[in-house]
């Protein structure tokens, strides 16, 4: 789960990773008196999960009263790459002498959180680390010893940052770290990490990605999803246990097992269609979860074709079956189904279903007769 | 011989006691499983069906002689539970248990490979390791699958079981199936079964099956082009997802052109690999290659 900005700073604040004072506002009215008690001059941000925001026209310098309306006005509402600004952070303006890049990576390959610093903040950091590799520092923790101050005091050096703040800044990633693992974080990035006029150092951004496995031991974490940017079919799987990637095409693929879905939707492709979306029923799921799939992919009214395909193991066959019997008892859907499976119990489903004689449900044996099956009677 | 689970195996399940442990701790006896124990703390004492239940792994290995163990419990207990089954002696530990916590898995990868050196940990998330005709350790659909000498790895379960059904569909039995997860962090990666299969003298040629995220097949490819000597033919799933959205597993997602299935595909091949586009086309190049071996 990524959170806005606003979010990160606030759960870097409760870790003690020093931020700029600033308030969120969802109105003009809320950002002009957040502007207020802040003080001028402040900066007026959206909120939205997009890089681009400053070029955008999404963040701007307010001086006084006037300018904080105007910018509130502009920026709630606006459209920033497709995704519309529903909240903004009014924030003290900084005094900005240097900025650098600070990030903590789950770094799969070396099974360790991995650091990365750089005095060449405030850019995009890909382009940095393309142009001169040595300027973006990096180096492991063992996650079984934690943040040590020399792991500070070497990617400060090695990264050449001023001497004065390599303490301060030595501090600050600790406490990263500290947030990283206390908030079961996957990604922490800080672009700008500021040195103030008055040499102070400080997260100017924040990027952050919380492990959902780990919501269990972290109740507040529901309360940062952003339900407003979520796409509605995405929501209304999220909310049914379903696993539900959006796509742009037209033909709804239904499976059951992640490897297996992907493989379908490639397959899919390669029979010259475009699928609508990824959908996982999971191991074991039983008729009810499946007409409840075909809800969620049928809400997306793109679609204009629908294929199951299923290899049970721990999923039976007659199941799927039947919950796609009373999917067409319940919501009747009008587009062409074709239905592929095997494993587990599939003589039973498959006679199930030629039982059922279900209008425009066409069974098919293989995987790839099933993909080309789907892609003629969609269209395009 | 067979990898990992063989007729050597002594299965202590943690979570016997659950609907699910129960169901696939009995479906793995009936397949000829040795299941000589299990753990369910509170509960040691009991039975389940005959397999007696202890509150702890020391006990169940003292008493039971257990040797490789099965995690079927709760996200939220399961690092404790794998923690618990290495102190106990436990050598390989199969996790099946799925949405366990990133740095849990972090804690434990890397405890086991400081403290417990000779413990081997496959999944978490995955489907288990089935060795036809000697023992199943999971939830693998057996009925599928008979002795032979294809090796195969994955991550994904359903998809191995599509894969291992075209071979068996062409002739071909297996000398064991490990499904290594799809998690961030599995216990045993792609290179520790190859290494494993290599050394099988059951195993005469290895199917992998990879999928988009991560690294792990360009690092294999690496280790097959210095150390296999068997024919591989690898499969992976995903050409066709999009960036930055998670595809169902965990370890499943695209950043950048980082861990894109063509950049896999790609590496294999460079290491001479050959890698097929379907799972229907990587049965083809596995029937095609055995037959050149048989003729050899």
């Amino acid at each position: 789960m990524d959170l806005l900005e606003y979010q990160g700073k606030q759960l870097f604040a409760r870790h003690g990773v020093p931020v700029p004072a600033g308030k969120p506002a969802k109105t003009v009215d809320e950002a002009v008196a957040a502007a207020e008690e802040i003080g001028y001059p402040c900066v007026v941000k959206a909120q939205v999960q997009i890089g681009g925001r400053g070029k955008a026209g999404g963040i701007k310098v307010a001086n006084n009263r006037d300018e904080a309306t105007e910018h509130a006005t502009n920026i709630i509402g606006m459209d920033i790459r497709g995704f519309t600004v529903h909240e903004v952070w009014i924030e003290a303006a900084s005094d900005i002498a240097a900025e650098y890049y600070a990030s903590i990576i789950f770094d799969r390959s070396a099974k360790a959180p991995l650091f990365m610093l750089s005095t060449q903040g405030g850019m995009d950091i890909e382009e940095v680390a393309e142009r001169d590799p040595k300027a973006l520092v990096r180096l492991h923790v063992d996650p079984l010893l934690g943040y040590q101050d020399f792991h500070g005091r070497r990617l400060a050096y090695e990264a050449g940052v001023d001497a004065d703040v390599v303490r301060p800044l030595g501090a600050l990633l600790g406490k990263l770290y500290d947030a990283f693992v206390a908030e079961d974080a996957t990604l922490m990035e800080v672009n700008p990490l500021i040195v103030t006029g008055d040499r102070k150092v400080m997260a100017l951004d924040a990027k952050v990605t919380l492990d959902e496995n780990a919501a269990f031991r972290h109740p507040d974490h529901a309360a940062l999803r952003d339900t407003a940017v979520e796409d509605p079919q995405e929501q209304m799987a999220r909310e049914r246990g379903l696993t539900y990637v959006k796509l742009d095409g037209n033909i709804g693929i239904l499976g059951n097992g992640a490897g297996l879905v992907m493989s379908t939707l490639d397959v899919v492709k390669y029979a010259g269609g475009e699928p609508a979306n990824f959908l996982d029923a999971g191991g074991g799921a039983k008729a009810e979860e499946i007409t409840s799939a075909v809800e969620v992919i049928l809400s997306n009214d793109k679609v204009t074709a629908v294929l199951f395909n299923i290899f049970g193991g721990i999923t039976r066959c007659d199941e799927v079956a039947r919950g796609l019997i009373e999917a067409f008892a319940s919501i009747k859907p009008t587009v062409p189904f074709v239905v592929r499976l095997d494993g587990t119990n599939d003589q039973e489903g498959r006679a199930l279903l030629e039982e059922a004689a279900l209008p425009n449900v066409h069974v098919e044996q293989t995987m790839n007769g099933a993909a080309e099956r789907v892609v003629a009677l969609a269209g395009s | 011989m067979a990898i990992l689970v063989t007729n050597d195996t002594k299965l202590c399940v943690s979570g016997i006691t659950g609907r699910e442990g129960t169901f696939h701790a009995m479906n793995n006896r009936r397949y000829g499983t040795n299941v000589v124990s299990g753990v369910t703390p509170g509960k040691g004492g009991q039975d389940v069906e005959g397999v007696p239940v202890f509150d702890t792994f020391a006990a169940a290995v003292a008493e039971t002689g257990a040797n490789t163990a099965m995690v079927f419990v709760p996200p939220r207990f399961a690092a404790d539970s794998i923690l618990e089954a290495a102190e106990a002696g436990i050598e390989v530990i199969i996790a099946i248990t799925e949405g366990i916590p990133a740095h849990d898995e972090l804690r434990v990868y890397n405890h086991l490979k400081q403290a417990h050196p000779g413990t081997r940990l496959v999944g978490p998330n995955c489907p288990g390791i089935l060795s036809p005709g000697k023992a199943n350790v999971g939830i693998i659909p057996a009925s599928f699958f008979s002795e032979g000498n294809v090796g195969v790895v994955s991550r994904s379960g359903t998809l191995t079981y599509q894969i291992g059904n075209e071979l068996a569909q062409r002739g071909f039995g297996n000398s064991s199936i490990v499904g290594i997860g799809g998690d961030p962090v599995p216990g045993t990666s792609f290179i520790d079964v190859l290494e494993l299969f290599e050394a099988d003298d059951e195993t005469e040629l290895i199917v992998m099956s990879g999928e988009i995220g991560g690294s792990a097949e360009e690092e294999a490819a690496d280790y097959i082009a210095e150390h296999v000597t068997k024919p591989v033919v690898a499969y992976i799933a995903g050409f066709t997802a999009p960036p930055g959205k998670t595809m169902g597993h965990a370890g499943a997602i695209v950043s950048g052109t980082a861990g894109t299935a063509a950049a896999k595909k790609e590496a294999l091949e460079a290491r001479g690999v050959r890698v097929g586009q379907t799972p229907t086309e990587v049965a083809e190049l596995a029937a095609e290659i055995a037959g050149s071996l048989a003729k050899s």
